[in-house]
């Protein structure tokens, strides 16, 4: 397992070099002066000569991109043009309302998913099956964007039950979390009901027929436990659909998370900032999909040897 | 599908009212004979914007997936039938695109390059042609093994032949699959990033922007978001379920 750990890790090195590398280019993808932009064309010339000694915009391209990886090596994202703080600090301070908002988005999708898929398989093709699929596939059609706003309509506007906007009680988690989590809930269902079905097609769940256990055990206690294992997978894969939809669901709910630190950092042109979140999320990512692997490595010995 | 491709094409022949008509007497009207489904805070006819809108979808939508689709299924193709170094340098390439969920790349791009529809249909295709050339590509891998390629091979055809004559037509399938999820997938991006404020600038008729602005006045007038938003909706299911039936069509042994 250790060498399949390293041999990972290994791997990894190329991709988040290149993860780095792209994102550090991106400041030069800016049409025109980066300086200008940020600061407006009435900044003083000693302010863009500051900022661009400080973003070291002045030196050749090589050393930018040397003194860059070499600060992201000892954690330096580089300092906010608009906070004056560095970079990691602000993402470090937002980070814990991301990661709330993520894990109740989690909680709704699973909470609405194993029961919706699980009752689906078992109910194959009927009515209950094909309105939960409909559902399903209605859930993955409904862009957040629109989700977030209508839900405030109706349970904060119309019937004033729950209460918008920041962060707060756990009453002001419900909506964000769901907005985040439907499209979620409606992959998992899916991934879950065909992986029921599978199962329960399986040898083991015939023998267990014929010996004449109740449809309820075999169920609950031989098909669905198997069957969870590619649901886990995918759980820990669709970690980054939630990491992006945060970003749309923060916007929304005005959640002080990373996505919102990133809008704001677009909003007002500060690009340190921008770039230190998209490579924050990035290398997140990278390293929960890893994560994920070595998990399912260590349930199924199989993997290891691929 | 056609209900909304057809009255989007035809939008500056059918649409009743100019779009970018500003009219600040009757901002926030609600639904009436006149306006069917309303006019927003700059009493612009909602009904007109929406068909001017699903223009934008259509074009951003079949312009990414087509330039993505072409580059992805090259690319496929090349890594695919080549193998070998040039493999490993695209996959490394393709895997360091897919290290940016969603649509964190595009938000990334459109940030520097700047919001206009051209620069979001760049952001939405530098992402959006992995997963074609991964799909082409493990689908090459399993189709050069097969005896009529083997046969193609031997008769001394040139590779390009091979690929686009022989290999192509066999793997194109679950590309037209992909391609319809695809789409439905880019008119999200696409009215995510308006929403962002991060596409089409302010004040253009396109549903990302129309449920960027109806936000802001979600309390007085609703229709303003829910028009556009039901829009982006009833497309996307269309799409989804085309791309369901298309797949169950093509493999039938596929249990969608």
């Amino acid at each position: 397992m250790i060498g399949f750990i390293l041999r990972r890790l290994l791997l990894l090195c190329p991709v988040l070099l290149g993860v780095i590398t792209l994102v550090f280019f991106l400041i030069h993808l800016i049409p025109g002066d980066p300086v200008e932009l940020m600061l407006g064309d009435s900044a003083f010339s000693a302010d863009k000569d500051e900022l661009r000694e400080q973003l070291g915009l002045n030196k050749p391209v090589y050393e930018q991109y040397g003194r860059y990886l070499t600060g992201l090596f000892k954690g330096d994202l580089g300092i906010s043009i608009h906070s004056r703080e560095p970079v990691l600090e602000n993402i470090v301070e937002r980070l814990p309302a991301t990661l709330e908002l993520m894990a109740g988005a989690m909680f709704v999708a699973i909470g609405l998913a194993i029961p919706l898929g699980l009752i689906s398989a078992v109910k194959r093709g009927s009515w209950i099956d094909q309105l939960a699929m409909f559902f399903s596939l209605l859930g993955v059609s409904i862009p957040n964007f629109w989700l977030g706003p209508m839900l405030i309509l109706l349970f904060a506007i119309q019937l004033d039950w729950l209460p918008v906007n920041e962060r707060g009680s756990f009453l002001h988690l419900i909506l964000p979390a769901i907005t985040l989590g439907t499209a979620l809930a409606s992959i998992l269902s899916r991934i879950t009901r065909s992986s029921v079905i599978e199962t329960l097609g399986t040898d083991y769940i015939r023998t267990a027929l014929s010996k004449g256990i109740s449809e309820f055990q075999i169920v609950t206690r031989h098909a669905f436990r198997n069957a969870l294992i590619p649901v886990v997978t995918v759980i820990g894969l669709q970690v980054g659909v939630l990491l992006s939809g945060a970003i749309i669901t923060e916007y929304i709910f005005d959640w002080p998370g990373l996505g919102l630190l990133l809008i704001e950092g677009i909003q007002t042109r500060d690009y340190p900032l921008v770039q230190g979140c998209v490579i924050f999320i990035a290398t997140s990512y990278v390293f929960v999909n890893l994560l994920t692997d070595l998990s399912y490595a260590l349930v199924d010995p199989r993997v290891r040897l691929q | 599908m056609m209900l909304f491709v057809l009255p989007a094409s035809l939008a500056p022949w059918i649409a009743p009212y100019d779009p970018e008509t500003i009219s600040l007497s009757e901002q926030l009207k609600p639904p009436s004979w006149e306006h069917p489904l309303g006019q927003d805070q700059n009493g612009s006819d909602i009904l007109s914007r929406l068909l001017y809108g699903g223009r934008i979808s259509m074009y951003v939508g079949f312009w990414v997936i087509g330039i993505s689709g072409t580059i992805g299924v090259l690319i496929g193709l090349i890594s695919g039938y080549y193998g070998g170094w040039l493999d490993t340098v695209l996959m490394r390439v393709v895997d360091i695109l897919l290290a940016f969920p969603g649509l964190l790349l595009a938000i990334a791009l459109v940030a520097v390059l700047g919001p206009n529809l051209n620069n979001v249909v760049i952001a939405l295709t530098a992402q959006g042609w992995v997963s074609y050339a991964r799909l082409v590509r493990g689908q090459v891998l399993s189709v050069r093994e097969q005896e009529f390629v083997l046969a193609a091979c031997t008769s001394g055809i040139s590779d390009n032949r091979i690929m686009f004559r022989h290999i192509l037509p066999n793997i194109i399938q679950p590309v037209i699959v992909q391609a319809t999820f695809n789409l439905a997938g880019t008119i999200i991006a696409e009215s995510s990033l308006s929403f962002l404020g991060l596409g089409v600038p302010s004040g253009t008729p396109s549903w990302g922007v129309m449920l960027s602005e109806g936000k802001d006045v979600l309390f007085e007038a609703p229709f303003v978001s829910i028009f556009p938003g039901l829009s982006i909706m009833v497309m996307v299911l269309l799409c989804n379920i085309l791309g369901d039936a298309l797949r169950d069509y093509f493999d039938p042994k596929i249990d969608s």
